[in-house]
């Protein structure tokens, strides 16, 4: 009983056993198609923005609107397709963590560049 | 003899789950460099026209070289996914190959830099010119650390499998350096649009 009950646990410790419904470490490893997927967009996501600003198609806040978007476009790209964040166990407490930094950064970067523009008390 | 193969197959699921703890505590440490990344984003935003009678972002950027930068370093993003997935088939040489692809990409991106940078210094553009280029070259040169360091780690990582092939450990390991990997693309990608594209708009 002991025996035939372990191995489906004992299996996904082996990691030759390829797969996809087992577990590892960071858990969801996608697959090729995900990993294409991800490579194919962010390629598109690079070349759009580059076109954009080579070839001066867009007004200077439109430029920037367009290329700003493009980079977090990718970036969530990324975290879906290469990082597999919705994946694997721990998906719930990494979405967390990240939550948390990516308010961190804002504060830091939007804090940073409203207080030197506006509040500047000397040239 | 059934109590003793419980025990053994529970001490088996205690170490994974400490596997598994240990990429979120990567994970973690990836959030913090988000913060770090994020504070000299900050600072090179800020001060990027100060360019005290210096060169301006405008005059120094060539873009060409950046361009084939970023689609070096996206390509070997890809490249260590590939990684990954031959890891998860159990095919230990494909794994190390796509590691070594990777790691020539990223060497070339790091040479790219250094290539770069020279030039910069050689045209009189150095870290002490102005604040725009002290913020510069510590925002790019930290990437440019953190892409160097992930070439180390890369090289010992590929030695240990050799070693030892893939096991639990190298496993975790192997997707660790993947995250990491990814994640200084997606940092690329940011330095690309805020520095370089924004730069030369």
């Amino acid at each position: 009983m002991a025996q035939t009950n372990a191995r489906p646990q004992g299996v996904p410790h082996n990691g030759t056993n390829g797969g996809h419904g087992e577990h590892g470490g960071h858990g969801g490893h996608g697959s090729l198609k995900s990993y294409v997927t991800g490579f194919v967009l962010s390629i598109i996501l690079t070349i759009i923005p580059l076109v954009v600003v080579m070839n001066d198609m867009l007004g200077r806040t439109a430029t920037l609107v367009v290329i700003l978007a493009a980079a977090v476009l990718q970036f969530v790209v990324q975290l879906f397709f290469f990082m597999h964040l919705k994946e694997g166990e721990n998906a719930k407490w990494n979405i967390m963590t990240l939550i948390f930094g990516l308010i961190i950064l804002l504060t830091i970067v939007a804090g940073s560049i409203w207080i030197m523009t506006y509040n500047q008390v000397a040239h | 003899m059934a109590q003793s193969t419980v025990t053994g197959e529970h001490g088996h699921h205690d170490h994974h789950d400490q596997e598994s703890l240990k990429t979120f505590g990567f994970w973690i440490f990836l959030i913090t460099d988000v913060i770090l990344f994020g504070t000299l984003f900050a600072t090179y935003i800020v001060l990027r026209n100060n360019t005290s009678g210096g060169p301006t972002a405008d005059e120094l950027f060539q873009l060409p070289i950046i361009i084939a930068e970023t689609f070096i370093l996206l390509t070997s993003s890809f490249t260590s996914g590939l990684a990954v997935l031959a890891m998860h088939k159990g095919l230990k040489k494909a794994l190390i190959g796509w590691l070594a692809v990777t790691w020539l990409l990223g060497a070339t991106f790091i040479g790219m830099e250094v290539y770069e940078f020279a030039h910069l210094v050689h045209e009189g553009a150095t870290i002490s010119t102005s604040a725009f280029l002290s913020s510069f070259f510590t925002l790019v040169g930290t990437h440019g650390l953190h892409v160097s360091l992930g070439l180390v780690w890369m090289i010992a990582l590929m030695i240990q499998l050799g070693q030892r092939g893939i096991t639990a450990v190298t496993k975790r390991k192997v997707e660790n350096l993947s995250l990491y990997w990814h994640f200084l693309d997606v940092v690329w990608i940011f330095v690309f649009t805020v520095v370089y594209l924004m730069g030369v708009m």
